[in-house]
């Protein structure tokens, strides 16, 4: 079942002097079985969209729509919205307090009424799904380390079963290898589960590789909304919101305008080689 | 939901009450609350109302920033309104079952509720128009004749000025991890007492280890910059009073002054009550 924002905005501190519009007029369509990467320059707004697609925060202006239902409807139920919407936050230091990382994923699906067994079943379903070390699964939640914290508080979200996973920055403060393992961790929860998933990012690099729909956010309104190819031709304009496009990308891009016959629309380092070795060999078409 | 916790808050914006020296709002704040214990006639009252709405349209706050503050205490101030109303002796007005509401009632429950209200009003416009750090440098300041005596004022302001920068913080971070947990059904709402009580523990946990983590940063921190204690330490920005500082000070004296008379009026007229009932009686 899809989440329909129509038209929504958001303001903060509204009765001050200094009111912020964080969301401007955002109408976006959110379909199932998607893999969804938001970004947008730090303060363009991600955080406070992606708050709005679970009930945590309700729209200053506009309407947010699941399953045919609006979510600020007095009959609304927001914790079975939630159970459906998964939202895992920037910072998993946020959400970890249980004794022992398994105690912590149950917290979760015990909320949601599961019977002790059928929570611990989950829970290991989902420590699993997250390629948590097994022999961590008893450890303090605050033994780990920043990785596995964030793999904890996944598989914490994860644990409900949600039909739609939103991860608000989820390779923050990662080096670039625990940032590529959990993306493709992630990755994987899609291919397999076909989970929906909403990636927020402010690094184009991550997302290229990885979604299929880009929702580009500059300071509170969608900017673009489409496949990643289509949006990284606008170059000059990302770049202007403070993003810039994936390195192999703009080596293209330079390459091209030099001269060379690559293929300018490439989005990894792989696409990027194998369009150079060609250009070089002459095998272009 | 938490932001709605008014305690030293400031309220950004330009006004000539946020720009005065801290010093003179904390006196001016000391005395205002002085002058509401000498009124004992309406036109004192009247005087009080008008001199802090005065104040208020100066500071260009909202007066609903205000007022939010008197939310807080709405049970306080309800619970001294029924008591003195029911139990002070006198004149009876009205009396059903056990309770009898008396002249001096009403007198005392009104006068209980002024003094209340304008405390808390008084005090919130300096908080509202003061920065946290503004305010301890003051009370540094203002407080520092207490070295004299071996008292750790620098230490204390430091403390305070500390404390006060956490709140917000921790309030913030509260929001956020209140956030974190609805997001994985924590509901904490329904149930009884008990019930909501061990909810907050998903949030305490988290609370209390980035508070802790937050403290042993910041004292890391100070100490890399070397930071041995208040004494002796120079300001970046000293306060130092201006013309308007003075202009302030010449209308907080008047003030003080003209409350002290017209608070007296009644006392005067009380006074010469009993000379003449004296005299008469004799
Ligand atoms: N609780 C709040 N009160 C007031 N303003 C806020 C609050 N939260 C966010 N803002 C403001 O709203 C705007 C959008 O913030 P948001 O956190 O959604 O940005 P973001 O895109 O997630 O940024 P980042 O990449 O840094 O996480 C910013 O200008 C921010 O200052
Ligand atoms: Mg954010």
């Amino acid at each position: 079942m899809p989440l329909i924002l129509d038209h929504v905005s958001q303001v903060y501190n509204p009765d001050t002097e200094t009111p912020v519009r964080a969301l401007d007029d955002v109408s976006l369509v959110l379909p199932e079985g998607q893999f969804i990467g938001i970004i947008g320059h730090t303060g363009s707004g991600k955080s406070t969209l992606v708050q709005h697609l679970n009930g945590l925060m309700m729209p200053t202006e506009g309407n947010v729509y699941y399953n045919g239902k609006d979510i600020a409807d007095k009959d609304f139920n927001k914790k079975e919205l939630r159970k459906h919407v998964g939202l895992v936050f920037q910072y998993p230091e946020h959400q970890l307090f249980e004794t022992d990382v398994f105690a912590d994923v149950c917290f979760g699906p015990k909320n949601m009424g599961l019977t002790k067994k059928e929570a611990e079943l989950a829970a290991f379903d989902a420590l699993r799904k997250v390629d948590f070390p097994n022999d961590l699964y008893y450890a303090s939640v605050f033994e780990l380390s920043g990785g596995q914290k964030r793999r904890a508080a996944i598989a914490g979200v994860l644990a409900m079963k949600p039909d739609f996973l939103v991860l608000d920055e989820p390779t923050a403060g990662l080096d670039p290898v625990g940032r590529y393992e959990i993306l493709d961790m992630v990755s994987a929860l899609h291919k397999e589960s076909g989970m929906t998933i909403i990636l927020v990012s402010h690094s184009m690099e991550d997302v290229a590789k990885y979604v299929e729909r880009v929702i580009v956010m500059d300071r509170g309104k969608v900017a673009y909304d489409d496949t990643p190819r289509e949006v990284f031709t606008h170059g000059e304009e990302l770049e202007a919101m403070g993003l810039g496009i994936p390195e192999s990308t703009r080596i293209a891009r330079m390459l091209k305008d030099k001269g060379i016959n690559v293929d300018p629309d490439v989005l990894t380092v792989t696409e990027a080689a194998d369009s150079i070795y060609a250009a070089v060999t002459g095998n272009n078409k | 939901m938490i932001r709605d916790i008014t305690i030293g808050q400031y309220y950004q914006t330009e006004s000539p009450v946020h720009r005065l020296d801290p010093r003179v709002k904390l006196l001016g704040t000391l005395l205002f609350i002085i002058t509401l214990f000498l009124y004992k006639n309406p036109a004192g009252y009247a005087l009080g109302i008008v001199f802090l709405l005065a104040v208020i349209k100066t500071s260009r706050v909202p007066i609903r920033f205000i007022t939010k503050g008197l939310k807080g205490i709405l049970v306080v101030l309800l619970l001294t309104v029924i008591i003195n109303l029911f139990l002070t002796p006198g004149t009876e007005l009205v009396s059903f079952w056990k309770f009898t509401i008396t002249y001096e009632g009403i007198g005392v429950a009104l006068t209980m509720l002024f003094r209340l209200t304008m405390l808390i009003m008084g005090s919130s416009i300096v908080t509202l128009t003061t920065t946290p750090n503004n305010l301890t440098d003051g009370l540094e300041k203002g407080l520092g004749f207490l070295k004299i005596f071996r008292g750790p004022v620098g230490d204390v302001a430091m403390m305070m000025s500390i404390a006060l920068r956490f709140i917000p913080i921790l309030m913030e971070e509260t929001d956020r991890i209140m956030k974190a947990q609805l997001a994985r059904g924590a509901d904490f709402e329904s149930g009884n007492i008990v019930k909501k009580a061990k909810a907050l523990v998903p949030v305490l946990v988290p609370l209390f280890v980035s508070a802790f983590r937050r403290a042993g940063d910041l004292a890391m921190a100070m100490e890399a910059r070397c930071y041995r204690g208040g004494d002796g330490r120079t300001k970046m920005k000293p306060l130092i009073y201006k013309k308007r500082d003075a202009i302030a000070y010449i209308i907080l004296f008047s003030f003080v002054i003209l409350s002290v008379w017209i608070g007296r009026w009644q006392v005067i007229s009380e006074f010469f009550n009993s000379l003449y009932l004296r005299f008469i009686l004799k």
